[in-house]
């Protein structure tokens, strides 16, 4: 199954196999615009969700950080956005969905009815069968833009205390970390706030500045040195201490108004990675996990860190779960990157953790089942004519 | 806004250019032959459409001549006139069985010509005594040189091109405009058994936006994409004696 390929790893690949394209499944069913509930095909994009509804006063209740991905998608990895902790999970949302087995047959689940199938399809990575259509229900808004803040903190424990002020009063809440921090301001970084704004601004439509990365560049141009310049310049840039009006489109989608930004990384690519650990081990697992970055000298510009709040993931493999998280993109630099993802991987496994599938192109098998024990009861619903290059891979060895 | 009543309104191209008139505050009317087709595509206009746009459809096989001119009628009810019509239906035959049965051959002469001759004649005469509005009705590159790989289509094609022509002449004069649109290859459900590479195969809402804009320009002749133009002035203008021995 692919919906929009905006999965980092293999969870949308099949190998040698068929790989059936869910992106044609472009219609629109149902909206009502009273009750905010919208209906439509599982290939349709949460970009075309929201030109569709922002200029009648909704939004969608959880967004990612692209709009370019398909509601199919969204569901099958249960995608989380920067209001985990007051919305919980993209699924949470899902009021019903169809899935299309390779048998024929047709099943409409809800949290509800049929509702063993609802929660192996919602995180169920595309393996449970074809989601035809889902049903959503969509959150109001007074206009377009969003008040948002941003402020620095010099450390982590600086990061958790501003996390437990800010989280009581703010929908939308997101850390960039600088990965390459060490000693004293290990885990420093700025902090962003947001909120939809609740005055109606004269909703003139927003053109976002659209700038692309034309060819791919010969060699990765994120290496140590151009990281450490650009992340002590991004750290220490002046910040308003006030509250800024900003469209939604710069604050939750930055990397989509530049075309194609993988390109930066070169021919060998990148990996994300990103891994979630509980609260109880939390604090001491994201210290180390930051250490050993920062010690290595890899990763990237784009690093990010967020809390999960206590809101139930409806799907049996879903990803999202109280705890923090930490996303991460390294420049593939071969067995170096590999070994350092190996004692992260210790880390996580150590504080009871998991990766995220839609980030991944390399968990041991091992570490994706501690990670998700439900995926032997899972397995039950996998429709057996489907399958993909992940799922292989983590049910090997 | 524009009242626009699409022929084959479940084709892919006619689909997306549907929507792209429809987010213009247009009010559409579709006829298909598939009825569950034809209203999943209305569920899908009607929610993108605003209050006062109307969205309205019609089942019927469009073989069936005789049922034109009663189609045309609903249509202009429903949305209270028309100044657009979409003429999108067709098929691709299957050459070497044309090749082995008349009957087959003139079934898909009637589908890719005569009911569209038909529909060209019915709105004709619907638009020129108002002395406005535009006929569109896709046509091909196909239609521009009979090849032994597809000449049934082609003759079919061709045929609606030439009838278009007179067409059109007929009705300068009369403020009714008559657009040719002459798409190459489109990557829909008609090519599904090509094998859809490289930069020659278009998407389906490229076509859609060059008919769009050409209705809007009320252009005459539109090859979609442009380049087509000049690919097929090279094809048309190679000798008889040299283009019978090519395989194209
Ligand atoms: C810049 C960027 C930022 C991101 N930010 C976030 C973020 O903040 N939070 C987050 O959670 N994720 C984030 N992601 C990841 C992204 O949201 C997920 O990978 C998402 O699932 C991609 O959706 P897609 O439509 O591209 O699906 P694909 O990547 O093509 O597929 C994803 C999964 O969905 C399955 N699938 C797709 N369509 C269907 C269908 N119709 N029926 C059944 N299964 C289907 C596939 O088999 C696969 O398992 C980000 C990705 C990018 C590139
Ligand atoms: N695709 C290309 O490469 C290409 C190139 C040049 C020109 N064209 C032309 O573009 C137009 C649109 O085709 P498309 O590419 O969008 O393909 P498509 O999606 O297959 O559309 C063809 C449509 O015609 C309908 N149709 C066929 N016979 C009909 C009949 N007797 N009555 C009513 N409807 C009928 C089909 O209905 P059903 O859905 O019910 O089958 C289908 O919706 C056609 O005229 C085609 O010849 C296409």
């Amino acid at each position: 199954m692919y919906g929009n390929g905006r999965s980092y790893g293999d969870v949308c690949q099949n190998s040698s196999a068929t790989l059936l394209f869910a992106r044609g499944l472009n219609r629109f069913i149902q909206f009502d615009g009273s009750t905010g509930v919208l209906r439509c095909e599982a290939g349709v994009l949460l970009s075309e969700v929201l030109d569709l509804v922002v200029p009648r006063g909704w939004f969608l209740s959880v967004t990612p950080g692209t709009k370019f991905v398909t509601v199919g998608g969204a569901i099958a990895n249960d995608v989380h956005g920067k209001n985990h902790h007051r919305a919980g999970s993209f699924g949470c949302h899902v009021r019903a969905l169809e899935l299309l087995r390779s048998d024929g047959s047709r099943i409409t689940c809800t949290p509800t009815v049929n509702s063993e199938w609802f929660a192996a399809t919602v995180g169920g990575l595309g393996l449970t069968g074809l989601i035809t259509w889902a049903e959503i229900q969509l959150i109001p808004i007074a206009s377009a833009y969003m008040t948002t803040e941003a402020h620095r903190f010099r450390n982590l424990d600086e990061f958790w205390s501003l996390g437990e002020k800010y989280e009581q009063q703010f929908s939308y809440t997101v850390a960039w970390v600088d990965c390459l921090a060490v000693g004293r301001s290990l885990g420093r970084g700025v902090y962003f706030i947001g909120e939809h704004a609740a005055e109606k601004k004269p909703s003139s439509s927003y053109r976002s500045k659209h700038r692309s990365v034309p060819i791919e560049l010969p060699i990765s141009i994120v290496n140590h040195a151009s990281l450490a310049l650009f992340n002590a310049l991004y750290y220490n840039r002046p910040l308003s201490a006030q509250s800024k009006l900003e469209h939604y489109e710069p604050f939750f989608y930055p990397l989509d108004s530049i075309d194609k930004w993988n390109r930066i990384y070169g021919p060998k690519g990148f990996y994300q990675y990103q891994c979630v650990l509980p609260f109880a081990n939390g604090k001491d697992g994201m210290e180390t996990i930051l250490k050993l970055i920062g010690q290595s000298g890899q990763g990237s510009f784009l690093a990010v860190l967020k809390t999960f709040g206590n809101i139930r993931s409806p799907g049996m493999l879903s990803f999202p779960r109280p705890g923090i998280t930490l996303a991460l993109d390294f420049p593939n630099k071969g067995e170096a990157t590999h070994r350092l993802f190996s004692k992260l991987d210790q880390v996580v496994a150590d504080s009871g953790g998991a990766l995220y599938p839609a980030k991944d192109a390399r968990m041991p098998g091992e570490l994706f089942r501690s990670g998700f024990p439900a995926w032997a009861e899972f397995e039950k619903y996998c429709d057996p004519k489907f399958s993909s290059s992940f799922w292989r891979r983590v049910m090997k060895d | 806004m524009k009242r626009i009543v699409i022929f084959g309104g479940t084709s892919a191209i006619a689909e997306c250019a549907a929507r792209l008139w429809v987010a213009r505050g247009c009010s559409v009317f579709l006829v298909g032959r598939n009825a569950e087709k034809v209203e999943a595509i209305c569920d899908d206009l009607r929610v993108r459409a605003g209050p006062s746009q109307k969205i309205g459809s019609a089942v019927a096989d469009l073989n069936d001549h005789e049922k034109h001119a009663a189609l045309v009628k609903s249509a202009e009810d429903e949305l209270g006139g028309l100044d657009v019509a979409l003429i999108a239906h067709g098929s691709l035959p299957n050459q070497t069985e044309c090749e082995k049965s008349v009957a087959q051959t003139l079934a898909e002469i009637n589908t890719n010509a005569l009911s569209v001759l038909s529909l060209l004649t019915v709105m004709a005469n619907y638009f020129e005594p108002r002395g406005n509005g535009a006929i569109v009705a896709i046509s091909s590159v196909a239609g521009d040189r009979g090849r032994k790989s597809n000449y049934v289509y082609g003759a079919a094609k061709g045929l609606v091109t030439l009838f278009m022509q007179g067409l059109r002449n007929r009705l300068a004069a009369k403020g009714v405009v008559v657009v040719t649109i002459k798409p190459g290859f489109v990557d829909t459900p008609m090519t599904k058994d090509f094998e859809k590479k490289g930069f020659l195969w278009a998407k389906p809402e490229t076509i859609a936006a060059g008919i769009v804009q050409a209705e809007e320009r009320r252009s005459d002749v539109v090859y979609l994409p442009w380049f087509w133009r000049y690919i097929m002035l090279i094809i048309r203008h190679i000798p008889e004696r040299i283009f019978k021995r090519l395989s194209l």
